[in-house]
């Protein structure tokens, strides 16, 4: 079912409801987390309470940065941040930010600025009166850009991921794991005669397939196995498992964040495709979250992956062919599970607290890292064959 | 007796006069009057000391390192008395046949060049050296028109060479029958079988543990994996080269794989050794070859259109083409059963003065070449070591999977010893195939000549040559395949 219809579905003046035996795959309110600006504007709430709750996660560092939950770059809301972005540039004018519209997708309407005139006309209009609000078409993101993102053969890539939850309250979330990385097909260079040059920039496939040298056989992806022993043979097994993990802490702690508000419909499970983008100190960032990833493909081992997800997402959602009765609990056995991996459940971490013993054998130092599984339950696998 | 002795001071003689030029020789001896500041360093037992001192700082195990390479590299002569094409390859109808193949392979390139006007070498005009100076690290985007370039032979072809070789002295009376005329190779070469096999590999038995089976998630790390990373991250630390040789035939953890693979092949990418790829770096922008063609083509082929190896096209110009130019390749001839092609200065066609290796390295590139450097590239990002590492590998290991000779790492055992072993121990399968016209050496060729580069996944493609590094041999290529 496409967005369009689901909030046909959930509408309030239609009075449709869903019976019984009706599963569907997207949540009502799917856009908390999935339109660019609301995804950020929950991410900041929670952050906020748990700061205010003195949890450690919320734990800041001697510059006021958080030391766990900073995995989105730095991002106003358009025009209504305007001032507050504009207090941002200045502390460091010779940075790049990255302009994006909230409700666009396939790398629509995106561009780079790196000076305050190239985006005068979302400033704020001090002669209009305050109640003037643009049409939510006009709205846009801007984010701090990742100029130094990690470069393999000198390109850039960002990874898809794909998450599938089948319920927020409580959370229980799979992860895929056939990820895919995308690159560009230009080699990358910050230079900033280069800012306009989409090719070095994006990686949307929508993009990239029509560059010069985009190549129909590997279609510009890699495996995310690819990307681990590329990874652990140049820079070692520790740093790499870090890194993994935190990709899985991202995902988990960006679902809690939405999950309070986030309208747990017993009817409804979603896949989501996740955009990560690993800078070169390997620190993984949150991009963006996406409720509808493309299911078509470009190549041939593409085309597999997607068929082999919607089987294994079908097989979660409704197990053994049967017609779905909405009551279940929601716990698929394991051998429906296909490529798909348990991140995050929550009734088992709560139940099981010897779950977090399973960190020592990823390479983590136990000492203040440890406290963040301990009052919010952790991801139950971490680590990847 | 005798005749043994003189063989092992002849290998001797040879290691000495080979790194005495060396440059760990010069650093030796620098260390060694550094030394003589030392407190420790008694007049009275100089020779002594000095020998501790350098046991101490690490330096005799350089010297071991190296000593140990060179073995490894260059087979012990046979006889004092023999003549040098011995060492090349000692059966004569094999050095005949591998030069016609090199015959012909020239004849080829030459008439490819005379077909397209290209000269086999030119010197670029200035614009075009800056050009290509500035895009050295994206040669990828180049679009150079390369439709009428052919790869001057595929595996294929050489596999119809192979079939014809036939040793002029061996008479087999016998009549064609089942047991001696079923595969495709004639000639008599002795392969090991299954039983000597097994002792030569004894370290892949199956009570003994491997990366790769024995480290899969469903196995705990407890029983082999952890303790195997330990004894790794041991024998780096002690920068042995022996011990890594023999600890990688258990296959290499994957974080220590590029440290394990420089320290068995001995590259430690000195700043001479940068200074060298530099070197090559600049006779590449200054010189055109028409093989630089062949190579575009052959990436632009085989590793461009391939899922894993992409990513790198551009570290593979970068590495192949100064390969091609690099003279210090001419060495391994000296143990290769091939010849280098000679190519003469225009107008002065068989006169020996201005004759010229062409190209420079000797090597002229086949259909699938760049598959070699290819799975390097997952390991090694740093242009220079990517390249050292790969030209040790090739006049290793390579440079026998395309000659002709009767080594038993050479092509020709290899395929010997597939098909042997195929018929030996998988009748059934054997005869199936080539009732159908399938004959299995014809299937498993390509993947042999490749090392299997391009047709595995990667991951298991580097346990197979941590295997091949193990042991010193291509013999695994054959028999993995059963």
């Amino acid at each position: 079912m496409s967005v369009q219809t689901i909030r046909n579905v959930f509408s309030v003046e239609t009075g449709y409801r869903l019976s019984d035996d009706q599963i569907v795959n997207h949540f009502p309110n799917h856009y908390e987390l999935t339109r660019k600006d609301l995804m950020v504007k929950n991410i900041k709430r929670y952050r906020k309470e748990l700061e205010k709750e003195g949890s450690p996660l919320a734990e800041k560092d001697e510059n006021g940065k958080y030391i766990y939950l900073d995995f989105v770059p730095v991002t106003f809301m358009l025009p209504a941040d305007y001032n507050l972005f504009v207090e941002e540039f200045r502390k460091n004018p010779s940075s790049t930010w990255i302009m994006k519209p909230c409700g666009k997708a396939q790398g629509k309407g995106i561009f780079l600025i790196n000076k305050l005139s190239q985006i005068k006309k979302w400033s704020r209009d001090s002669k209009t009166s305050s109640f003037v609000s643009q049409s939510s078409k006009e709205a846009y993101v801007i984010s701090l850009y990742i100029n130094n993102p990690l470069l393999i053969g000198g390109k850039k890539f960002d990874l898809r991921l794909y998450v599938l939850v089948s319920t927020y309250r409580p959370l229980r979330c799979y992860m895929y794991k056939l990820g895919f990385c995308r690159f560009c097909t230009v080699k990358y260079t910050p230079s900033t005669s280069e800012l306009d040059n989409m090719f070095v920039h994006l990686t949307n496939v929508a993009i990239q397939k029509h560059g010069d040298d985009y190549n129909h056989i590997h279609g510009g992806k890699w495996t995310v196995s690819n990307l681990r022993l590329y990874l652990e043979s140049t820079r070692g097994k520790e740093v790499t498992n870090k890194l993994f993990d935190e990709i899985h802490w991202i995902i988990v702690q960006s679902l809690k964040a939405v999950a309070p508000v986030m309208n747990n419909d017993k009817h409804c499970f979603e896949c989501y495709g996740y955009d990560i983008i690993i800078d070169d100190k390997l620190k993984p960032w949150l991009i963006e979250v996406n409720a509808s990833p493309s299911l078509t493909s470009s190549t041939a081992n593409d085309r597999i992956l997607k068929y082999n997800l919607i089987n294994d997402t079908l097989n979660i959602a409704v197990p053994n062919g049967e017609i779905p009765d909405c009551k279940w609990n929601k716990s698929p056995p394991k051998e429906v599970l296909g490529n798909y991996e348990v991140l995050y459940d929550e009734e088992m971490a709560q139940s099981d607290g010897s779950d977090r013993d399973l960190r020592s054998r990823s390479g983590q130092s136990t000492g203040t890292k440890g406290n963040r599984g301990r009052d919010s339950g952790k991801p139950v696998l971490t680590t990847w064959k | 007796m005798l005749e043994q002795d003189g063989g092992l001071s002849l290998t001797i003689a040879r290691i000495v006069q080979r790194l005495k030029g060396s440059s760990l020789h010069s650093q030796l001896e620098r260390q060694a009057r550094i030394s003589l500041h030392n407190p420790e360093i008694k007049l009275e037992s100089l020779k002594e000391d000095i020998k501790d001192f350098l046991k101490t700082s690490g330096w005799e195990k350089k010297l071991q390192n190296a000593v140990y390479s060179e073995l490894n590299v260059f087979p012990s002569p046979c006889h004092p008395a023999a003549p040098p094409e011995h060492m090349k390859e000692p059966l004569a109808y094999m050095r005949k046949a591998q030069g016609s193949w090199e015959k012909r392979i020239l004849k080829s390139l030459n008439s490819m060049c005379t077909e397209l006007s290209i000269p086999l070498a030119q010197k670029r005009p200035a614009s075009e050296q800056k050009e290509l100076l500035n895009k050295w690290n994206e040669m990828g985007t180049d679009e150079p028109d390369l439709s009428l370039f052919r790869p001057v032979y595929a595996p294929k072809d050489f596999l119809e060479v192979l079939m014809n070789l036939r040793n002029p002295n061996y008479e087999n009376g016998e009549q064609p029958s089942f047991r001696n005329h079923l595969g495709l190779i004639q000639v008599p070469l002795k392969v090991k079988d299954i039983p000597e096999l097994k002792e030569d590999f004894s370290e892949l038995d199956l009570n003994i543990g491997q990366l790769g089976i024995d480290d899969s998630a469903q196995v705990p790390p407890e029983f082999f994996e952890n303790e195997h990373v330990r004894i790794g991250q041991k024998v780096l630390a002690e920068q042995d080269s022996a011990a890594a040789q023999q600890y990688v035939r258990q296959g290499c953890p994957t974080a220590l794989r590029a440290d394990l693979w420089a320290l068995i092949l001995n590259i430690s990418n000195q700043p001479e050794d940068i200074l060298y790829y530099e070197q090559l770096k600049s006779n590449v922008i200054q010189h055109d070859l028409l093989v630089d063609s062949l190579i575009y083509k052959d990436v632009k082929l085989t590793a461009s259109n391939d899922d894993y190896y992409f990513v790198f096209e551009d570290y593979l110009y970068q590495v192949l083409l100064c390969f091609s130019r690099d003279t210090s390749v001419l060495e391994h001839f000296a143990y290769s059963s091939a010849t280098p092609p000679k190519s003469y200065i225009q107008g002065k066609l068989g006169i020996e003065e201005y004759a010229v290796f062409y190209p420079p390295n000797g090597v002229i590139p086949f259909h699938g070449f760049s598959m070699y450097v290819a799975p390097l590239c997952f390991l090694y990002h740093e242009p220079s070591k990517l390249y050292q590492i790969f030209r040790e590998m090739y006049v290793r290991f390579f440079f026998r999977l395309h000659s002709i000779s009767s080594h038993p790492s050479g092509i020709v055992s290899l395929c010997l010893l597939f098909e042997t072993l195929l018929q030996t121990h998988l009748p059934q399968l054997f005869y199936h195939l080539r009732e159908i016209g399938a004959q299995p050496l014809r299937i498993s060729f390509k993947w042999m000549v490749r090392a299997f580069s391009g047709y595995l996944a990667t991951d298991q493609l580097l346990l197979l040559w941590d295997r091949i590094l193990g042991y010193n041999s291509l013999e695994i290529l054959a028999a993995i395949q059963k």
